[in-house]
């Protein structure tokens, strides 16, 4: 071959080569946060959840709504008394290494993940599973007891601790993601090593860079690998949003899972249609310690929370749109439909603020004994922004704030101590049902940082969960939220937005409550 | 030299202690610990982690356990990131770091040297007031002003550079970090020179070489420079510890993996592993710097290195 051919072959090669990878339809995602682990059974943040989501699969997964479908399992039964589920595996599934995924991979998993010495963080969320929290304090030590059991090869059954309706919601959790047993047992710790680790989702990790990104690859063992429209993810460490926005002009990243607020005018007018701010299960509150005079009074908390003016919040504080609270569930939760709400939700401002004052001078306060209240937040400019906002709210009504904030980790550490006077709080959802909220006002959980406490109410919560009629556990729980907002027994002030910045060149991208989009239902025009 | 070099690393090993021990010691006392979060977790989950991570044993045992795994070479586990110790999350992040602090101190001293002789050459004339006017901007603007100006004139409009990223590690990706990190430090190094420079040029042994008849250019380069140098050199040591250290604003910003920002991330996460880490990593790298100054100091003075 002389010179030139040679030449020209290679030159041949080289832009084959390069219009090959032009054509693989890689997906460039900011994902905020550096992970914590690869290791589902390791992991607390939706960052983590993207990636988790995308390489694992568990019994039941999500569709492009964020709806439950079926995963690994084809279909399952319910037992007569809602407490024991009975899951069929599909046939041929696999481990990205080949090896048959089998019920036993799943009985492993599920008594890895309560095991205590495996310490994982999120076990508390399948602690519905018989026995799961028993194993998990210590109380049983044989995991066998755990309500988890390999039938035969293709054929799971869990029973219950109680009958609880969004246990197949629960399913779709990165806690109930199976375990390649076998890889686990050979590598030990090291299992979870780009190298090592073997899924069984529709893509499976080959990179990962801390501090920078995580890559992943079709898996060509799954089930369904012949549909998926995106050949692999880069999910992209950074968590300065303005720089994560600066590198999506630039064409870099073709989604962001979130964006600096006040850009958000800029962008409906700069990238039109590419902003997507859409409802999010999640709730942003302040907490009041209801231990603590005069905070244990209902109406100083009634007019507190009657004079915060929500409707300006979203729109004009934010900047986003976040649309006012005024229940404690956000409206669109499953197992549940429109939720309760405060008696004086549509009464005019100007009226809340003179009923708030006649409260608050019905306890004993006003313009010769002002109400002296210390408003704690996380430091970050928007809990800065919105503390500003409703202390000038509060002071009409005689009410002297003093502002302080801490970082993260202090000021959760102060609220768990109960030594907060006012506190701000958030809740994001970690599945669709309207106990995931409730839960965080009943008497003794740790989440219930104001402390407020209501017998009726906790009786309803254990009422609600042990029912296994969804129209009448949705009716029971909302009686207790009806007695939770009556109470005042915490402020809601606005529910979440998602907000997702989306190239216009990705297609299947569906807004849901849950701010869920799993790789496989996109795909990228040329 | 050797024996001096050797006794200044042995002197830094009782000042290490004292900083590893004050550190784990003020790290613990910090409100707020390495699990708590906006999610609080039940008693039970909290138990596990802490027997998991020796921190349900006494303050006093748990340090004797981490300097007894530090003396083994084992700097332990990070909580914020499970699949990697320590040890493995500094050697990752290392290349990245030291690629581009290399790079921005290089380009620091060859920008800075050479805009200070020149403003001391013609010191008080036009290219002294331009290139003081530009080396002031690098000096008084910080790095989180510039970064963002830079990404959106050369990675937006003009479409030259990338916005950030490491990508491949091919040049186009770095020239961005490494002018912003390098700036303001050509800028002090400049200023450092020009100022040398000039009160070395009205030496009398300058005067005695323009006597002799040797022009400007040889002048600065075979006579003025060396001495002239002798504060930049000082300056160095420093300024290399705060390119390796301090490029946590710049790795934040354009996304690179670099450990400049484990510390910071470590301390806010009550990551206790990963912050003793890194602080023991960069007082040994500054201790290591400070040597290598002490012993370039040494060759350019005579003085010193007769000493």
């Amino acid at each position: 071959m002389n010179h030139f051919a040679k030449k020209f072959l290679a030159s041949a090669m080289l832009g084959t080569l390069l219009a090959f990878s032009a054509h693989a339809a890689t997906l460039n995602i900011h994902n905020g946060g550096d992970p914590q682990s690869l290791d589902p059974q390791k992991l607390s943040g939706d960052w983590e959840n993207r990636i988790a989501g995308d390489i694992f699969e568990g019994l039941v997964t999500e569709d492009a709504k964020d709806n439950p479908i079926p995963g690994q399992a084809e279909s399952w039964t319910i037992s007569p008394d809602g407490k024991v589920y009975t899951f069929k595996l599909r046939d041929g599934i696999k481990w990205s290494d080949g090896q048959p995924v089998t019920a036993g991979d799943f009985v492993f998993a599920f008594q890895r993940l309560v095991d205590p010495k495996n310490a994982a963080d999120y076990a508390y969320l399948q602690f519905t599973i018989k026995n799961a929290e028993k194993i998990n304090k210590g109380e049983i030590t044989d995991l066998n007891q755990l309500g988890v059991k390999a039938i035969d090869g293709k054929t799971l059954e869990i029973t219950l601790e109680n009958s609880t309706p969004y246990f197949i919601n629960a399913l779709m959790h990165y806690t109930a993601y199976p375990l390649p047993k076998h890889v686990v047992e050979a590598k030990g710790q090291d299992w979870v090593k780009i190298g090592n680790i073997v899924t069984n989702g529709p893509y499976k990790p080959v990179e990962w860079v801390p501090g920078s990104h995580v890559t992943t690859v079709k898996n060509d063992q799954w089930y369904d690998t012949k549909d998926l429209k995106i050949d692999g993810a880069k999910f992209f460490v950074l968590e300065d949003q303005e720089a994560a926005l600066k590198r999506y002009r630039a064409g870099e990243f073709d989604i962001l899972t979130d964006f600096p607020t006040d850009q958000y005018e800029w962008m409906k007018k700069n990238l039109p249609g590419q902003a997507h701010v859409a409802p999010f299960s999640g709730l942003y509150y302040y907490v009041v310690n209801s231990q603590k005079p005069p905070f244990s009074d209902k109406r100083v908390r009634q007019a507190l929370s009657m004079a915060i003016n929500r409707e300006v919040i979203g729109p004009q504080i934010l900047g986003t749109g976040e649309l006012p609270a005024y229940s404690w569930v956000p409206p669109g939760t499953a197992n549940y439909g429109e939720p309760a709400y405060v008696s004086w939700k549509d009464l005019p401002y100007s009226e809340k603020v003179a009923e708030a004052k006649k409260l608050l001078t019905e306890a004993g306060f006003g313009p010769d004994k002002p109400l002296h209240a210390v408003l704690s937040y996380n430091t970050n400019d928007n809990h800065k922004r919105i503390a500003v906002a409703i202390a000038s709210m509060w002071k009409p009504l005689g009410v002297n704030v003093e502002l302080v904030n801490a970082e993260t980790k202090v000021h959760y550490d102060q609220m768990q101590r109960g030594q907060v006077e006012i506190g701000r709080a958030g809740w994001l959802a970690d599945y669709n049902d309207p106990d995931n909220f409730l839960n965080l006002l009943v008497t003794g959980v740790q989440m219930n940082y104001g402390r407020w406490s209501n017998p009726e109410y906790d009786k309803m919560i254990k009422e609600g969960n042990a029912e296994t009629d969804l129209a009448k556990r949705a009716a029971i729980f909302k009686k207790a939220e009806q007695l939770a907002l009556d109470e005042s027994a915490a402020l809601p002030i606005y529910y979440y937005v998602s907000k997702n910045v989306v190239s216009p060149k990705i297609e299947g991208f569906v807004d849901n409550i849950q701010d869920i989009h799993r790789t496989r239902w996109l795909s990228m025009k040329e | 030299m050797i024996k001096y070099a050797l006794r200044r690393l042995l002197s830094t090993i009782p000042v290490l202690w004292i900083a590893v021990t004050a550190c784990f010691f003020v790290l613990r006392l910090a409100p707020g610990g390495p699990f708590d979060g906006e999610r609080p977790l039940p008693p039970v989950i909290l138990k596990n982690l802490a027997a998991h991570y020796n921190l349900d044993k006494p303050l006093i045992q748990q340090y004797l356990i981490y300097v007894g795994d530090l003396l083994r070479g084992d700097l332990g586990p990070s909580f914020a990131s499970e699949d990697f110790t320590v040890a493995q999350q500094i050697m990752i992040g290392l290349p990245y770091t030291f690629t581009i602090g290399t790079a921005a101190f290089l380009i620091a001293i060859i920008v800075g040297v050479a805009v200070g002789c020149l403003g001391a050459l013609y010191q008080n004339k036009a290219p002294d007031y331009i290139l003081g006017a530009l080396i002031l901007i690098g000096v008084v603007l910080p790095n989180f002003l510039i970064a963002p100006i830079l990404q959106l004139v050369f990675g937006i409009h003009l479409a030259w550079l990338p916005v950030g990223g490491w990508g491949d590690g091919s040049i186009k990706f770095l020239i961005l970090p490494i002018v912003v990190l390098a700036l303001p430090h050509a800028g002090r190094i400049s200023r450092i020179t020009r100022g040398s420079m000039i009160e070395v040029m009205n030496q009398n042994f300058i005067r005695t070489a323009k006597a002799k008849g040797i022009g400007p250019r040889l002048t600065v380069m075979r006579h003025a420079l060396k001495p002239a140098l002798m504060p930049v050199v000082s300056y160095l040591g420093p300024a290399a510890s705060y390119l390796l250290t301090g490029s946590l604003v710049v790795e934040s910003i354009f996304g690179l993996p670099g450990i400049g920002r484990y510390f910071i991330n470590a301390a806010l996460n009550r990551d206790y592993g990963m912050v003793l880490g890194t602080v023991i990593f960069y007082m040994v790298l500054i201790v290591v710097l400070n040597l290598l100054v002490d012993i370039a100091y040494a060759w350019l003075d005579p003085k010193v290195r007769n000493r």
